[in-house]
């Protein structure tokens, strides 16, 4: 058994230590969000955020996380109420088929947890791992610069994301 | 309404009661049975025509609830979203009221493929048509129970309103079989003036679910008892096993079954990882005998001009002059990969005999058909529902990931079972983009016009798309292969390798030919846009080739060719929008470039500037920023549209800068990102502008695809005006364009 907090929450898993942390989250967990893209670590589809850093979860073994604090789309928000940075990319309209984009997204809020007001280069630099086929890209850039003003203008203490990714 | 509804004969034989109510709307009905057999009537427009009842399109429950049917798939194009606004609009209830059923075999009208941008043209139509004949069948409800003329009410909000406010909800007028009629071949559509759901950019449906978890993808579903199982391929075409351990494997934890047939070779597990180590264990058990068949990489020119071909003028007109200058140039597009981000991925399983898949195809009956066929029963005991997946872009290994779960699901009945591929299978087997080579000759004469004009395009066919079992590889790799299907031209007026060859500019003289050519090296079928992407790098190439040699601005000479208004009409729009200037120069290292095209001539028209940026010490090039301009047609989400022009335009640039699958004699090579490299962030434009023109009440064009070859050719166009050096091979990289220079 192994211990994982995923989403402020804490689970003992049974796997072995060795399983990536993607197959972890959307088989036992039963998490939809991170997604499989490559399983090589070349495309950022399987991008979560561990102790506040992206991380590719489909080349992190369970063992390197166990005890860590692991954030993934499912722990920013809801349909219902979805955090400033969700927000932003519905509000940009920021998908087509929208696989690639829980990684887009996870990788933009470490950025932004820790530069809260990057520059459009700091942005194009911190995406380089992640991969869209539909060529989203503008789209995606222009929602990560709206979380960005989204972010400054919501009260950080109460929203979901600033509790669960540490 | 203008003309009687047509009945189900079947059920006015069998007496249907509800059927009795249509009666009574439509008097001229009763005098029209009695009237001696007509001439075949006109059809209804769009997918109507082939699926013509009101309810295989528009559900109404006795509740007011109302499910919008569509037998085209979500492929993350928006369709979803744009089917729901056309249905609000001409049902006069709100947009967030509707509910949709995309493809799926038990419940929605047969329309074929998902594919050549023509689902808003075929479905959006059905949608709108269908929509509009029952709101008037129930106005005529609401007029009969009122006692009132039909022209005194009017809807609203998914009710028929009389003038003095009494009001029928919908749910309260729809009775039985009411809307089990057959469409009508004309419907009294809204005055687009009058939109108020249709040419908004209302956002999209599936994009919520998308950007929090929800379960949006075939990858998501997770049924009580699912097992994971992986495949593991042959290292290369036509690959034999010759040894096989495969007690060895059964015995690793967790594995439920090692599934064999022939070739065919999977592995289950009842968990995720399980089934990945157990499929590389099978993997080092297994030992293949392999042929070395294919042809050599950088001599696809000599190989596609050099296969037997079938060729075909396709197209003819005056004589060949051969007058002023001439002007010669070949171009070569390599085989290129669809590269979905998310590899294939399908669920199977078999109860009492029924299958049933639930899959990411373009195609959920003809993909039906080529599964039932595999296992060798009935279409009926088969059932495919689609389940959005990665963006396919084409016909990408959806179809054989749907076959795959379907084979292994039979050896396993009861049990759901998800297979997944990985990714190198993904961009190893997946069925490319092909090959292609066209060779162009035209002359100008002393006026700086075109005089005559020949293109010949050599190409593969288009399509390989299942219909017969014998296009998934799990039905040729049984033990009992099935035959792939023999390859054919897809036919013109949309065409396949010959789809956009014939110029839509008016020269006097022309000629075109198509060189079809069967043998298939490579693995191949359809890819967004088919043909036309390269028929127009190529063609939009050569006339900025043939305007530099006029000495006239590559605008002004395409104008100058070009008649039809609307063409006329996006180019100069783009031009305008980008600020293009006769004899104008670029910053340095830095060129401009131009393209049109009215993608398979007759859809969506489209034009491209571009500006790119080239490092002459590196050859790296940059597209900095592009104006488009689009004629779609009456608009349903001019959001959506730019949205899909956006992608054309940023994926047409990856595929037209860096994409080329690679191989040696045996195998393929570019297995992953690292082999296959695309497009990432730091080549992101600075800006992209879409503009629309849109043309109320016109015919919807479809535009999906409609970006790819005037984008590939204006950045070709701006990198042959920042360097001076015109480039003909497919993709642009970086190395050819440094040789280019240095040469």
């Amino acid at each position: 058994m192994t211990t994982l907090k995923v989403n402020g929450h804490e689970h003992q898993i049974d796997a072995d230590p060795d399983t990536p942390l993607l197959y972890v989250l959307r088989e036992d967990l039963k998490l939809n969000a991170a997604k499989f893209g490559c399983g090589l670590g070349q495309c950022g589809a399987c991008t979560v955020i561990v102790d506040g850093n992206a991380v590719l979860s489909c080349v992190t073994p369970l063992l390197l996380v166990a005890g860590k604090q692991v954030t993934t789309l499912e722990g920013l928000g809801t349909v219902t109420s979805p955090a400033p940075i969700q927000r932003a990319f519905i509000e940009e309209q920021a998908a087509q088929c929208g696989y690639c984009i829980s990684g887009m997204i996870m990788r933009a809020q470490a950025l932004l947890q820790k530069n809260s007001k990057p520059t459009d280069e700091q942005i194009r630099a911190e995406l380089e791992p992640n991969l869209c086929r539909c060529g989203t890209h503008m789209r995606i850039l222009r929602a990560v610069h709206r979380a960005a003003k989204l972010m400054q203008t919501a009260d950080a203490s109460t929203t979901r994301a600033e509790r669960s990714v540490q | 309404m203008n003309a009687p509804v047509i009945l189900d004969r079947r059920r006015l034989l069998a007496g249907g009661g509800a059927l009795v109510v249509s009666f009574s709307l439509t008097p001229a009905f009763a005098q029209d049975t009695a009237a001696p057999p007509a001439p075949p009537a006109p059809k209804p427009p769009g997918s109507l025509k082939d699926a013509p009842f009101l309810d295989s399109w528009i559900r109404i429950d006795a509740d007011g609830s109302i499910t919008v049917f569509t037998g085209k798939a979500e492929l993350g194009q928006g369709f979803r979203t744009a089917a729901l606004q056309i249905a609000a609009e001409e049902l006069d209830v709100a947009f967030e009221s509707l509910k949709i059923v995309t493809a799926d075999t038990k419940l929605t009208a047969n329309e074929g493929y998902t594919a050549g941008s023509n689902s808003t043209k075929d479905s959006g139509t059905a949608i709108q048509n269908a929509a509009a004949q029952v709101r008037e069948l129930l106005i005529a409800e609401a007029a009969r129970r009122l006692e009132l003329p039909a022209e005194t009410l009017k809807t609203e909000n998914g009710g028929v309103i009389a003038p003095d406010g009494r009001r029928f909800g919908y749910g309260d007028l729809v009775a039985g079989n009411m809307l089990h009629v057959e469409a009508q071949p004309k419907s009294k559509l809204k005055d687009p003036a009058s939109y108020k759901i249709m040419n908004r950019p209302l956002q999209r449906v599936d994009i919520p679910a998308k950007v929090t978890g929800g379960a949006a993808y075939v990858q998501d579903i997770r049924l009580p008892g699912m097992v994971h199982a992986r495949i593991v391929r042959p290292p290369s075409y036509g690959a034999q096993i010759t040894a096989c351990d495969i007690a060895a494997v059964e015995k690793l934890t967790g594995v439920v079954k090692v599934v064999r047939d022939g070739n065919f070779l999977a592995v289950v597990a009842g968990k995720e990882f399980q089934a990945i180590k157990a499929m590389q264990a099978l993997s080092a058990a297994t030992t293949w005998q392999e042929t070395a068949g294919l042809p050599k990489q950088d001599d696809l020119l000599r190989v596609l001009t050099t296969l037997p071909s079938q060729d075909k003028t396709i197209f003819e007109q005056g004589s060949q002059a051969a007058a002023g200058k001439t002007l010669e140039a070949t171009y070569t597009r390599p085989y290129q990969a669809h590269g979905s981000i998310g590899p294939s991925c399908a669920v199977a399983q078999s109860v009492d005999g029924a299958m049933t898949v639930w899959t990411h195809t373009q195609g959920v009956y003809p993909d039906r058909a080529g599964i039932a066929e595999m296992l060798r029963v009935p279409p009926a005991s088969v059932r495919l529902i689609h389940v959005e997946g990665s963006g396919c872009y084409g016909h990408n290994g959806a179809d054989d990931a749907a076959a795959d779960a379907a084979l292994i699901a039979r050896a396993l009945p009861g049990v759901p079972v998800r297979v997944q591929w990985t990714r190198e299978q993904e961009q190893a087997w997946e069925p490319f983009g092909p090959a292609m080579v066209t060779r162009l000759k035209a002359s100008l004469d002393g006026d700086g016009t075109i005089s005559d004009w020949n293109f010949e395009v050599w190409s593969n066919t288009h399509s390989m798309r299942p219909g017969g079992a014998g296009s998934m590889l799990a039905a040729q790799h049984m033990a009992q292969p099935f035959k792939v299907p023999d390859p054919k031209p897809l036919p013109l007026p949309e065409g396949g390798g010959d789809r956009n060859a014939i110029p839509f500019y008016k020269f006097p003289n022309a000629r075109v030919v198509h060189h079809f050519i069967p043998q298939m090296p490579l693995r191949i079928s359809a890819m967004r846009a088919l043909g036309a992407y390269h028929n127009v790098f190529s063609i939009e190439s050569f006339m900025d080739e043939l305007a530099l040699a006029a000495g006239v601005d590559p605008v002004e000479f395409r104008l100058k060719h070009l008649d039809d208004a609307r063409g006329r009409e996006v180019i100069t729009m783009a031009a305008q929008r980008f600020g293009w200037q006769k004899g104008q120069n670029a910053p340095r290292d830095r060129g401009y470039g131009f393209a049109f095209a009215r993608y398979k001539n007759l859809a969506a028209y489209c034009a491209i500037a571009s500006e790119v940026e080239v490092n002459t010490e590196t050859g790296r090039p940059r597209l900095v920023r592009a104006v488009a301009a689009i004629d779609s047609g009456q608009v349903v989400n001019p959001d959506g549209l730019i949205n899909q022009i956006e992608g054309a335009i940023i994926q047409s640039m990856s595929w037209t800068l860096y994409e080329s699958v690679s191989f040696d004699d045996t195998r393929i090579t570019s297995t992953d990102w690292q082999t296959y490299p695309i497009l990432r962030f730091n080549a992101v434009p600075d800006s992209i502008d879409v503009h629309i023109i849109n043309r109320p009440g016109q015919p919807f064009l479809g535009s999906g695809e409609t970006g790819q070859g005037p984008a590939a050719a204006s950045i070709a166009n701006a990198i042959a005006n920042a360097t001076g050096k015109r480039l003909r091979d497919l993709p642009l990289t970086r190395k050819r364009i440094k040789g280019a220079i240095d040469a």
